[in-house]
């Protein structure tokens, strides 16, 4: 379902387990070790490759019973530093995460300075990794709205340093900016719409 | 023929004296004499096969090793799978050890950790038994069993990408009764490979200059996540180990080359850092996991 402002954004679901049954090994259950990590990647970076840019991607770890920090770095962040390297960006959003991957994703976000919006229940999400507080503060706000026309983007813009954290995460591709209308778009709320 | 006396004891404290007896000897054969031994925990067993397996390439000559003859020692190594491990390294001298079916009691056999897959397989294993044994031995809470998993595939991958050779992990439960008056969970890991000064020395020597020896690069490593590799998401797996041990009032200690560095809490006592140890290829990981105590329990 989609309403007139919508961005043409291609949609991807990727079911992490069922990746990694298919493209490692179907003995392999755990998101664990850098090479079952980085085979991972390589096949959800193939699939983006069929898509136009920009694309949103929804990575399912819902079935992920172990994820150590080995793979979660070779998954997750390394997909993330790559998220501006296709064309008009990838835009990455986890579901499923659960409280036991909470360590290894935070801890590898932090260590490369990376942010990423993730469903960690049902329709609810938060921004994992590193940041201001002013941007957690402007993208929640972004997040309650969902979506916010161009013209209105201004009263978002009121706090001092707003300007630029808006700036950081439309740059960190944490919610999404239409390049003709300038609306913007929180992830979740494309996610709903498109996936 | 020369015999090396094995400890009474062998396990994390005691593993130096047999390294210590058995360091000199490059070129002949070598009988490991173990018919008085007692006890011996997952880093005793790999240590005692380490020490075989260096002299072993040392002198071309398989060692051969004289265990007790019967009893509950020889029954728990069976359990261990130890029979299978020593085959490959001591000559056919090794009593045939065969495990024991129905071995739940074990938290995870002695295990080859050579290739990616080795490392999914002892996190399957793991994964499927350790809840029971972290749940009720150590009253650790439910989620602890990934965390754990988590522990041992980090660790078991520090040999793949490091030693640049085969390495073995083993896991068991004791009850500490003097020491400790409690449960506590042994995990022994140990390779024969180049061992951490070996792994960061092309990037790191020439920054510490003189001061660049084994204990340099397990600081390197151990404290400051250094690693060889440019990737900046590289080094953290010993540093999120090391969180995790400390969150369970655990222990941690690595011994590479002539090194030991440790990471303890109040209730042991091996110093934070020793150099001057007899040389020994490779890194050896103990990590001890105490059971939580009744108060700590919610």
């Amino acid at each position: 379902m989609s309403r007139p402002g919508d961005p043409q954004l291609d949609a991807c679901a990727v079911d992490v387990r069922s990746l990694l049954e298919r493209s490692v090994a179907n003995l392999y259950s755990h998101l664990v070790t850098r090479p079952t990590g980085r085979a991972v990647r390589l096949a959800i970076e193939s699939q983006l490759e069929e898509f136009r840019t920009p694309a949103l991607s929804l990575v399912d770890l819902s079935s992920v019973a172990i994820l150590d920090y080995s793979c979660a770095d070779e998954v997750i962040a390394k997909l993330l530093l790559r998220s501006s390297g296709w064309g008009g960006g990838v835009f990455f959003v986890l579901r499923g995460v659960q409280e036991h991957h909470r360590d290894p994703i935070q801890a590898v976000l932090e260590r490369h300075d990376l942010a990423v919006v993730a469903e960690t229940a049902s329709d609810h999400f938060e921004l994992m990794g590193s940041g201001s507080d002013g941007e957690r503060k402007l993208w929640l706000r972004l997040e309650q709205l969902g979506w916010v026309k161009a013209s209105e983007v201004g009263r978002l813009l009121e706090e001092a340093g707003a300007q630029k954290h808006l700036e950081v995460l439309i740059e960190r591709h944490l919610l999404f900016q239409h390049p003709l209308q300038g609306d913007l778009h929180a992830l979740s709320t494309l996610i709903q719409r498109r996936v | 023929m020369r015999v090396i006396p094995v400890p009474t004891s062998l396990d994390y404290r005691t593993i130096d004296r047999l390294i210590e007896a058995a360091v000199d000897l490059a070129d002949s054969k070598v009988l490991f004499d173990a018919h008085r031994l007692r006890w011996i925990d997952p880093v005793g067993m790999i240590g005692l096969l380490s020490v075989g397996k260096v002299l072993a390439d040392r002198s071309g000559f398989l060692p051969s090793l004289k265990l007790p003859e019967g009893g509950e020692l020889l029954s728990y190594l069976a359990r261990m799978g130890f029979g299978e491990a020593a085959r490959e390294v001591f000559d056919g001298g090794v009593p045939i050890l065969r495990r024991t079916g129905g071995s739940s009691d074990v938290m995870l056999e002695l295990t080859p950790v050579q290739q990616n897959q080795d490392v999914h397989e002892v996190v399957e294993r793991v994964h499927d038994r350790a809840g029971a044994i972290l749940s009720r031995t150590l009253r650790y809470p439910p989620a602890a069993v990934v965390q754990f998993s988590v522990i041992l595939s980090e660790v078991c991958q520090n040999i793949l990408e490091h030693a640049e050779a085969p390495g073995w992990v083993a896991a068991q439960t004791y009850f500490w009764k003097k020491r400790l008056g409690r449960e506590v969970l042994v995990i022994g890991v140990g390779d024969v490979g180049r061992g951490f000064r070996g792994s960061l020395e092309g990037e790191y020597s020439g920054r510490f200059a003189d001061r660049w020896g084994d204990a340099t690069a397990l600081e390197a490593a151990f404290i400051h996540g250094l690693t060889r590799f440019p990737d900046q998401g590289r080094g953290q797996g010993i540093q999120q180990i090391r969180k995790q041990v400390r969150r369970w009032d655990g222990a941690i200690s690595i011994r590479s080359g002539t090194a030991q560095i440790a990471d303890v809490p109040d209730w042991e006592d091996l110093p934070p850092l020793e150099d001057g140890l007899v040389p020994f290829p490779g890194a050896q990981i103990t990590i001890i996991l105490p059971a939580r105590l009744e108060e700590e329990v919610e």
